[in-house]
Parts: C-alpha cells; structure tokens; sequence
C-alpha cells in the first residue's frame, strides 16, 4: 500500500478515535477500532441496500415481495446504483483499512488445506500460526475486492447503457449476477460465522473487543503479538485454573 | 369482447350433409405489411403517428438527409429511413419505414425484469405498460431493432404500440390509414404474408428486381411487421440486421440460470443453519465453567450423541 494511503488510514482511525471509544475491560482485547467498525457497518448496510434491491430486478420471483419495500419497481431501480456506489465507496475506505492485514501468505494455504477439519469443528483451537484474520476471512475480503471491480465496471456500464453497446449491456448484466452470486455465498457464511457459529465474535464488531480466551482460541497468533503471551501456553493455564476451581 | 366462436353453428336438425363453415376459423395474428419499393417518402405515416398518440410534435434534426430526425425517439414511435444506394451505377433511393417489429419473440419482453411491464397480445401485438416499467432499459439492449427509447423525464420506455388501441376497437393503425400510395397495408398475418409474397414475385418477374423478396426473420419466429425489399439479400442496405437476436443472456440465463442460483442462495442458508445444528458452536476454549450446570465429566458426555 502507498504511503499517502496508509497516512490517511492512520489519520482517519486517530480522527474516529476522538469522537468514539472503545473500552476494553479486564481479560479482553482491543480487536476492530471505531473507525473499523463505522467502515464495516457502512459497508454491511449498503450492501445488505444494494442486495435487496438488486435481487428484486433480479428475479421475477422476488420483484413483488421486495420492491414495495423501496417504494415501488421504479423507486428500486432508481436506488439501486446509488446504494452500490456507496457500497463501492465506503469498501474502498475498507479496503485501505484492511488491505495489510489481509495478505495472502502460506500460513493461508495451510489453513485453505485444514478446510474440513475447520468446517466440521475438529479442532477446538485453531493452529497457532494464525493472525489477525483467517485464510477464509482473507479469501472472503478478496473476493469482494474482485466481485466490487465486477460490479463497478459492469454497473456503469448498464447504469450509463446509451453509452455502452446492447451486448456489452447484455453481458454485463451476467457478469454482475455472477458477482452478486459469489458475495451472496460469502455473505452467508460470513453471517453465520461471526454470530451462530462462533459466540463471542459478533461483540467486536459492536463493542471492538474480543475476550483474549477467544483471541487465543481463533486467532493465537494475533494473541501473541498483541499480548506477548504464548496463546497454547495460556489456554492450559487457563484450564488449570478451572479445573481447580471446579 | 365475446368469443366469436361461440355463435359458430355445431349441429343441425334434419340437415343433410355437413354443418356449414364447420372448421372455420378466426385468424387471429395481425400484421402490418410494407413495401418499400412502392414508399414515396411522404411521411404521412410519421405525422399520422404522431397525431394519433397525442406527441407534442418535438424539434427535428437536420442531417444532409430527407430524415426527419437520426433514430425513433420515445415520442417519435415512427420514422420514414433515407439510405442511398447504388444500382447498375444509378443512385437509388432506399426509404424504409422504421418502427417496432412486433416480434414472434420479442426481445425486449425477454429481456425485462419487471412484472407486467411489457406483454405480447394473441394477435401478436407487443405492447409497453408503462404503469408497471421500472426504467432500467434492459428491453433496450434486448431489441435487435433498437427501436425502445427512454424517456429521462419520466423515466420510462417507449415504443410503438402498433395502435392496439385503434386495433382493439377494429381499425387499422395510424399510419396505414395515412399512407396514400397503398405501401402499407394490414391484416392477418397469413393474408399479408400472401400478398408480400405476391408482391416479391411481381418485383422479381416484371420489374427486374431479381432478389426481391420478403423480410419477415425466422431467428425471431417471424416479426408482426414484414417487408417487401428489393433485395432480400442484403437487408443491411435498409438498416435492417439480416439475422436478429436476442442476447442469450436474457433467455438462457435468466430462466435457468436465475433459479439455479437462487436456489443455491436458499440452500446456502439452508445449511449453515444445519452446520449449526450438526455441529454445534466454536466456543472460546477452554469454556467458562460458570455456564455449566453439573460436574464437567457428565457435560461432556451428554453433548455426544449416544447410539
């Protein structure tokens, strides 16, 4: 990432750390600032905005039960583009926030290869080498970095379709589906795994923080850089303590 | 409208032989016939048009050309089309009268997402409601004839009606009343398809045109406004596409794709919620002793599942 880019990312999370705070009690952890958060929740809005309206012109099945609820066919399709800019636009703040931490590396591909023994809970704790985020939040962030140029590209395309020609508007429709289509899997998944499937995590998207037993539990190497503590190490100290209180 | 059928005499007393007009049918297609090569460029057809739909008569564009403006326009359903071309050497005129096709399979009813926004008539009419047009101009990009055009105002799309109004109530369009050289007629599709076809044959064997013939195109299951051409080989000449499409986007994809994908969507939820339900949480380890209620060994045992 440029310099004059993270500049502003340092600048614009100082900023929000003026007006907004987040309190970390006692055996918690600091894990998304307020600037994080209003970034995540802008983007999660226009998202959930522009999914709705873009699945009512999308389906013929869907168009009478989710247009009234924007005032109408017309009033959907007229906002539709808007709420994708804004998506667009505030990813794109997201993505500056994000863009670091999200680096592809081997620890990844490691973690691409354990896929079933995550999916089926195999393993109570993840392997400690990994960070801030996981190989599947990281394959999810592309994702969307790849489906929001689709959607840029191909939605001023049809949004500006007297300029572009009737197939390039006929193929751009396909393409923006099928990005609609691969952000709709990850979304769900994505859901589901920051609130049913793993407690704890939905509070550091409200409050910004994380118990640190679920620092070590999901992410160890993210609870050794931040804590300087060995994450193995301080969930069986952990279980010590339990099992002798108990 | 009552059913014509229904009067239509089945059996009768003491009648010797069969019943008469047995088997009769009501044609029901319509179909707008014209012969360019009798079109004098007069655009009665363009000013009957405009006055029948009630359009403000709008600014014109002059372009070194008869034509009254570049293209149809959202008010301007009707268009009398110069090209110029060239004969044994001779500058001949090419006039064709531009408006919607009525095709058999309309592209821009294909191609629109909208509920009820367009619809295609028994009698092959396909007609914009713009009640129900959300204005997102796929139906544009569905035509082969570039013929719907958008109204910023309002908007919404705009295009020919073939006067279903008038049609409704038994008369012929606008236009076809207003032509004084007979190039345009109207009527079942069956009948007009004969007199093209006449018409072709005359051109071929009188009047020396040998590759006249019949514009009516079968990569759209045939249009509800056919032309007689002086040269069916080469429509491009008059601005027409020799072989119209629809973007298969518009019909593959949206009635097999669209679904496929939805249910995709559907079972996509369908399963996390069961992953949920097989599976069970990934709590923060080790869990908080406080949440539990008996001695841990017994916990533990009741969360597998016995056989």
């Amino acid at each position: 990432m440029s310099s004059t880019a993270k500049d502003f990312d340092e600048k614009a999370r100082g900023e929000f750390a003026r007006f907004g705070t987040t309190r970390v009690r006692r055996g918690e952890l600091l894990r998304h600032p307020v600037y994080t958060r209003f970034l995540h929740w802008s983007v999660a809005i226009f998202f959930i905005l522009s999914l709705s309206t873009g699945f009512a012109i999308y389906s013929p099945w869907l168009f009478r039960s989710i247009a009234p609820l924007f005032g109408g066919g017309p009033w959907t399709r007229a906002l539709h583009p808007w709420f994708g800019l804004l998506f667009e636009i505030f990813f794109f703040f997201q993505f500056l926030n994000w863009v670091t931490p999200m680096a592809w590396t081997a620890a990844d591909r490691r973690w691409v290869k354990r896929l079933r023994a995550y999916v089926t809970n195999k393993d109570p704790l993840e392997s400690e080498e990994v960070g801030f985020f996981n190989g599947g939040q990281k394959l999810y962030f592309w994702a969307i970095v790849l489906s929001g140029i689709l959607f840029l590209i191909t939605g001023l395309l049809m949004w500006f379709d007297h300029l572009a020609g009737r197939w390039i508007v006929a193929i751009s429709y396909v393409i923006h589906d099928l990005a609609a289509l691969l952000m709709l899997a990850g979304f769900i998944i994505h859901v589901y795994e920051g609130t049913a499937h793993q407690p704890g995590t939905f509070r550091s998207m409200i409050d910004g923080t994380v118990s640190e037993a679920w620092a070590w539990t999901h992410h160890p190497s993210w609870f050794r850089s931040v804590t300087g503590r060995d994450p193995r190490e301080a969930y069986e100290r952990e279980k010590q303590r339990q099992e002798r209180g108990s | 409208m009552s059913n014509p059928r229904t009067f239509q005499i089945q059996e009768i007393s003491a009648h010797p032989g069969p019943v008469p007009g047995a088997g009769t049918r009501l044609e029901e297609k319509v179909c707008k016939y014209i012969d360019v090569t009798t079109c004098i460029g007069c655009k009665a057809c363009e000013v009957a048009c405009v006055e029948w739909n009630d359009h403000p008569f709008r600014e014109t564009t002059f372009n070194d050309t008869y034509q009254t403006m570049p293209s149809t326009e959202w008010n301007y359903y009707n268009l009398i089309k110069f090209a110029e071309d060239e004969r044994d050497g001779n500058l001949m005129w090419l006039l064709r009268k531009d408006q919607c096709m009525h095709c058999e399979d309309p592209g821009c009813l294909r191609a629109c997402p909208a509920d009820g926004a367009i619809v295609k008539y028994e009698n092959g009419i396909v007609d914009f409601q713009q009640e129900n047009c959300i204005g997102c101009g796929y139906c544009i990009s569905g035509c082969p004839f570039d013929i719907p055009k958008f109204h910023p105002k309002t908007n919404k799309v705009y295009k020919c009606t073939l006067c279903s109004d008038r049609v409704g109530q038994g008369l012929e369009p606008a236009c076809i009343k207003a032509c004084p050289t007979g190039c345009l007629k109207f009527g079942t599709k069956s009948d007009m398809v004969q007199i093209a076809g006449l018409r072709a044959k005359q051109l071929q064997e009188v009047s020396g045109f040998a590759d006249a013939g019949v514009y009516d195109p079968p990569s759209i299951g045939g249009t509800h406004v056919i032309y007689v051409l002086h040269d069916i080989k080469r429509p491009e000449r008059y601005g027409l596409p020799a072989n119209p499409v629809i973007p298969p986007s518009y019909t593959y994809w949206k009635w097999l794709a669209k679904p496929i994908g939805l249910w995709m969507g559907l079972l996509g939820i369908g399963a996390v919620f069961f992953h949920r339900i097989f599976y069970g949480p990934k709590l923060p380890e080790p869990e908080v002793p406080e949440l539990r209620t008996g001695p841990r060994e017994e916990i533990d045992a009741g969360r597998k599942e016995q056989p």
